[in-house]
């Protein structure tokens, strides 16, 4: 005898990738290290980000960089020009990271090097500004860059990237003389979808912008220091984190 | 994103089933303020599944509008792009999402032959 069945589910269509997210995150915490995932469309700046980032902050911070693309390494030899671990990962057809690589690429970050000794490892996310917004990969945070040649209009077409980032880089600000836009449409915008957003302008180029987007960055590295110290510094001391970040500041 | 549900599936098949199924409907719920185009993913449907354990199951997606409330007035709304996805009631930004961020695999309907007692197969991750 056929039983029909139905079985009410109400599960998570992205339930497996979550699952994985989760385990990495799980890592990460126990690494005491902050992930950060960077999206952005192809071309807005990332690895422009994250080289004059890491040059400015290697004397403070130990980084690393799982670093996605479809396809070459060529992103990937820039950052490690600028003298940091950087494992590739190449997607093929796929236009995203998921947790699945991010693991794969974990693990040959292991063979080099003991992560338990990073502060902060970034996930450089294939150049796309849908499906990455719906893939975790464990990260802590997410960034997401908008160049203002893109136009400011992208917040507005690509809601989900948007909503869902913790942060909005609005980069490329030295071509502002030269572009028909004007810088605060493009906040406007994200804020629009997402009023909760940090937002910062900034240009790789020129440096702008950098000083506020630097420190904005340690103040996360020590918050999720204090928050995966073990108990006995994780205690309620309202001072914890205060204390954290000139320990940063003074490697 | 095809591929991801179809591990999801293997998971909970893994998990709460003894048999292998035989899979006539699987129903999703889907927000209309995600990145999934529901078109697609049936279109994508037929063509991964096929050979697999749900081979000749049926993908149905239930769209799920996008609401957000207005923390103004704590009215809901349906934000759009026309308006900037702003609250008509009190202008203000997107703050709060009622629906609309789903991805939710609702429900399944199945058989179990209940005279097979074969063994679980999984497809390999």
């Amino acid at each position: 005898m056929h039983m029909p069945l139905t079985d009410t589910l109400g599960l998570n269509l992205l339930a497996a990738n979550q699952h994985q997210a989760d385990h990495n995150r799980e890592h990460f915490d126990a690494w005491r290290l902050l992930c950060l995932n960077v999206m952005s469309s192809p071309g807005a700046g990332k690895t422009s980000l994250l080289e004059r980032t890491i040059t400015s902050l290697s004397p403070q911070l130990s980084m690393a960089v799982l670093e996605g693309d479809m396809t070459t390494q060529l992103d990937a030899q820039r950052l490690e020009a600028v003298g940091v671990p950087v494992v590739p990962i190449t997607t093929g057809r796929a236009c995203h990271l998921d947790a699945a690589m991010v693991s794969g690429g974990l693990r040959l970050l292991q063979q080099r090097l003991d992560p338990a000794h990073l502060d902060l490892l970034w996930v450089e996310n294939v150049g796309n500004l849908v499906c990455p917004a719906e893939f975790e990969v464990g990260e802590h945070l997410k960034v997401a860059l908008l160049s203002v040649t893109e136009g400011d209009d992208k917040p507005l077409k690509y809601p989900v990237m948007f909503r869902e980032a913790d942060c909005v880089l609005i980069t490329k600000i030295d071509l502002l003389p030269h572009l028909p836009v004007q810088v605060e449409r493009f906040e406007t915008h994200i804020a629009q979808v997402n009023p909760k957003a940090r937002v910062f302008q900034l240009s790789a180029t020129s440096g702008e912008g950098f000083g506020a987007w630097h420190r904005w960055l340690l103040e996360q590295v020590a918050e999720r220091q204090v928050a995966t110290a073990p108990d006995t510094l994780a205690s309620n001391d309202p001072t914890a984190h205060s204390l954290s970040m000139p320990a940063l500041l003074t490697r | 994103m095809t591929k991801c549900l179809l591990l999801s599936l293997g998971e909970w098949k893994q998990q709460h089933l003894p048999q292998v199924p035989e899979v006539r409907v699987v129903h999703l719920q889907v927000g209309d303020f995600t990145c999934v185009e529901p078109d697609a993913l049936v279109f994508t449907w037929g063509a991964l599944v096929k050979d697999t354990w749900l081979g000749g199951s049926e993908l149905r997606i239930g769209r799920v509008p996008l609401v957000a409330r207005c923390l103004g007035c704590q009215h809901t709304y349906p934000p759009n792009v026309e308006s900037a996805y702003r609250s008509p009631c009190c202008d203000l930004p997107m703050e709060e999402i009622v629906t609309g961020r789903e991805l939710r695999i609702q429900s399944i309907d199945y058989r179990l032959p209940s005279s097979r007692l074969e063994p679980l197969s999984v497809p390999s991750r």
